[in-house]
């Protein structure tokens, strides 16, 4: 089973900004990451990571640096901002709406708990 | 094992120059996506792959190229507009130097070109009374810049820089050193000769790194279309400042008329002559090249032109008229045609199958010469009749040349359409004229004057 586009869309930045939440890193390492994550589910591509991060980057949520590594290579490091974090804070808030109504109308799939719960304790 | 890593080194520089090619990519984004996929060409080597074999799968993973841009140009929409900055607008700070000192260069040039013009007011001459001087010595103050932008931008070695000096010294005799009366046929003459002449000695210039090369006379014919139409532009800006700077300041009582005739007109017409020059060569990547594109939208009507003069001639039956001003008129056409032919010949793939288009185009051809042929027809029965000027044999002498051209490229073409002979038959055929043309400018500037007795 893979994740449908559009799904993986609009799950995208709330990704990146919870794994840059985690600790700085590069592209590769997100993308390793969500995989990881995802039990390899989510079919990100580089198209999608990079544009994103650059968006990313041009809101204020996550800054940007070269660092090098091993001889001559280049790599460009992301770090999440303060606005990244209240942006992310939101965004979280949002996904926890969104799957705690999902999970009121789908009784059975995992534990059921009360939606007032949900929001109150959050998605984790 | 070093091999194998070289061998990867080597595929690495391959890509980077394919993604180098997208627009939508800036360099920055080629480094990151290179460390991309250098990381996952190490896990999968990592994971038992040959080196070659774990390139392969990375680039594979990676997806197509085109989707990659299509992405990043939603996020950078800009990047397809603009991107023709001052300073370059590179964001490899290993370049950044060039673009700049490239600037440097080129005010520096515009700014001698301007002052060129007004050098000849300190030893008498005057801008707007002297003809005599002004019009053949134009192309000698200002082109010399030109010539010296492009010649440093190419590093042009000694030959070269001696051919250029030996090219305007020679320009300079031609200019001054005959006894030409202002209202002569002979100075309206070796004005537009030499400033034609002059033009390929920029042309020398242009192809300095490699003068025998037929891609890069290609590329100076483009050079020379954009370089008008940045001109014409310049020129429609210049026109707009100048409205403005009537207006405003006659508002306040003040009359700019003698500044703007005496120091903005030719000083702006000389330093606008290398700042053209400076926006093509730095454009020429970014946008698209706008004369190939003119060549396209007027060659079916040029071409429904001279079909429907060729229909109303054979139709009415009368002769056709040929002043001197008739004459020039039907050289110009020729010369509008082998424009139109050069243009689209610039901006055609030499590996596409001839299409509608090239048949349109020997149309276009076959139809200029006709008509070329009724007019030399006409013209040379009254040249025998009367005897000849200057004005006569030199608008014959470009007959003749253009004609002599389009009759080949006719050939050529016809080759071309049937599927006989390549299109770089024609390519070649070109650029390889183009120091006739060049010839015939010098001959008519340097011989004609003493052969017509100066007249």
């Amino acid at each position: 089973m893979k994740v449908a586009k559009d799904l993986v869309a609009a799950s995208a930045t709330p990704m990146v900004l919870g794994i840059l939440a985690e600790g700085d890193s590069y592209g590769y390492a997100i993308l390793k990451r969500i995989n990881e994550l995802s039990g390899g589910e989510l079919d990100w591509t580089e198209g999608l990571l990079y544009p994103l991060l650059h968006r990313l980057e041009r809101l204020g949520h996550v800054e940007s640096s070269w660092q090098s590594v091993a001889g001559e290579r280049r790599r460009k490091y992301y770090r999440i901002t303060s606005g990244g974090l209240a942006e992310l804070a939101e965004q979280r808030r949002q996904w926890d709406a969104v799957v705690g109504a999902l999970k009121e109308i789908w009784p059975g799939s995992g534990e059921t708990r009360p939606l007032t719960a949900v929001l109150r304790g959050g998605f984790a | 094992m070093t091999g194998e890593q070289d061998d990867l080194e080597a595929q690495f520089a391959q890509w980077r120059q394919y993604v180098r090619r997208r627009r939508e990519l800036r360099q920055t984004d080629t480094d990151e996506l290179e460390d991309h996929l250098r990381g996952s060409v190490e896990e999968l080597r990592a994971a038992g792959l040959r080196a070659d074999e774990a390139f392969l799968v990375a680039v594979k993973r990676m997806g197509s190229l085109d989707e990659l841009a299509r992405e990043f140009a939603r996020e950078h929409s800009e990047r397809l507009w603009k991107q023709l900055v001052l300073t370059g607008g590179t964001d490899d700070p290993a370049v950044g130097g060039r673009p700049r000192r490239e600037l440097l260069a080129m005010v520096l040039c515009a700014v001698g070109a301007a002052v060129s013009v007004k050098v000849p007011e300190l030893f008498g001459a005057d801008f707007e009374r002297d003809g005599a001087f002004y019009g053949p010595n134009a192309g000698l103050l200002v082109l010399p810049w030109l010539a010296a932008f492009l010649a440093w931008r190419r590093r042009a070695g000694r030959v070269v820089v001696g051919v250029l000096l030996a090219l305007f010294a020679l320009g300079a005799v031609a200019a001054n050193a005959y006894p030409l009366a202002e209202d002569s046929q002979s100075v309206v003459l070796t004005s537009i000769h030499l400033l034609i002449a002059l033009w390929f000695a920029v042309g020398v210039a242009y192809v300095a790194d490699d003068p025998r090369s037929p891609r890069r006379r290609m590329d100076f014919v483009r050079f020379t279309g954009e370089w008008f139409v940045y001109y014409v532009l310049i020129a429609l800006g210049g026109g707009v400042l100048t409205v403005f700077v009537f207006g405003t300041f006659e508002t306040i009582g003040a009359s700019p008329e003698d500044f703007v005739g005496r120091w903005l007109l030719p000083c702006g017409a000389a330093g606008a002559v290398v700042v053209a020059g400076w926006l093509v060569e730095a454009k020429q990547s970014v946008v698209e090249n706008i004369a190939p594109v003119l060549t396209r939208l007027f060659t079916p009507l040029f071409t429904a032109v001279l079909l429907a003069f060729l229909v109303t001639y054979g139709v009415t039956g009368g002769g056709i008229d040929v002043e001197r001003e008739a004459l020039i008129l039907f050289d110009l056409l020729l010369a509008v045609v082998l424009g139109l032919l050069l243009y689209s010949i610039s901006a055609r793939d030499p590996l596409a199958p001839p299409g509608p288009f090239d048949k349109l185009q020997l149309a276009l051809v076959v139809s200029a010469l006709a008509i070329d042929v009724l007019v030399l027809l006409a013209i040379t029965g009254r040249i025998t009749e009367y005897g000849t000027t200057p004005n006569k044999a030199a608008a014959l002498g470009e007959n003749v040349i253009l004609l002599a051209n389009l009759a080949w490229s006719a050939w050529l073409l016809l080759g071309m359409v049937r599927r006989r002979a390549p299109f770089a038959a024609l390519e070649r055929w070109q650029t390889n004229y183009l120091p006739v043309y060049a010839g015939w400018a010098w001959v008519v500037a340097l011989v004609f004057p003493p052969l017509f007795g100066f007249l």
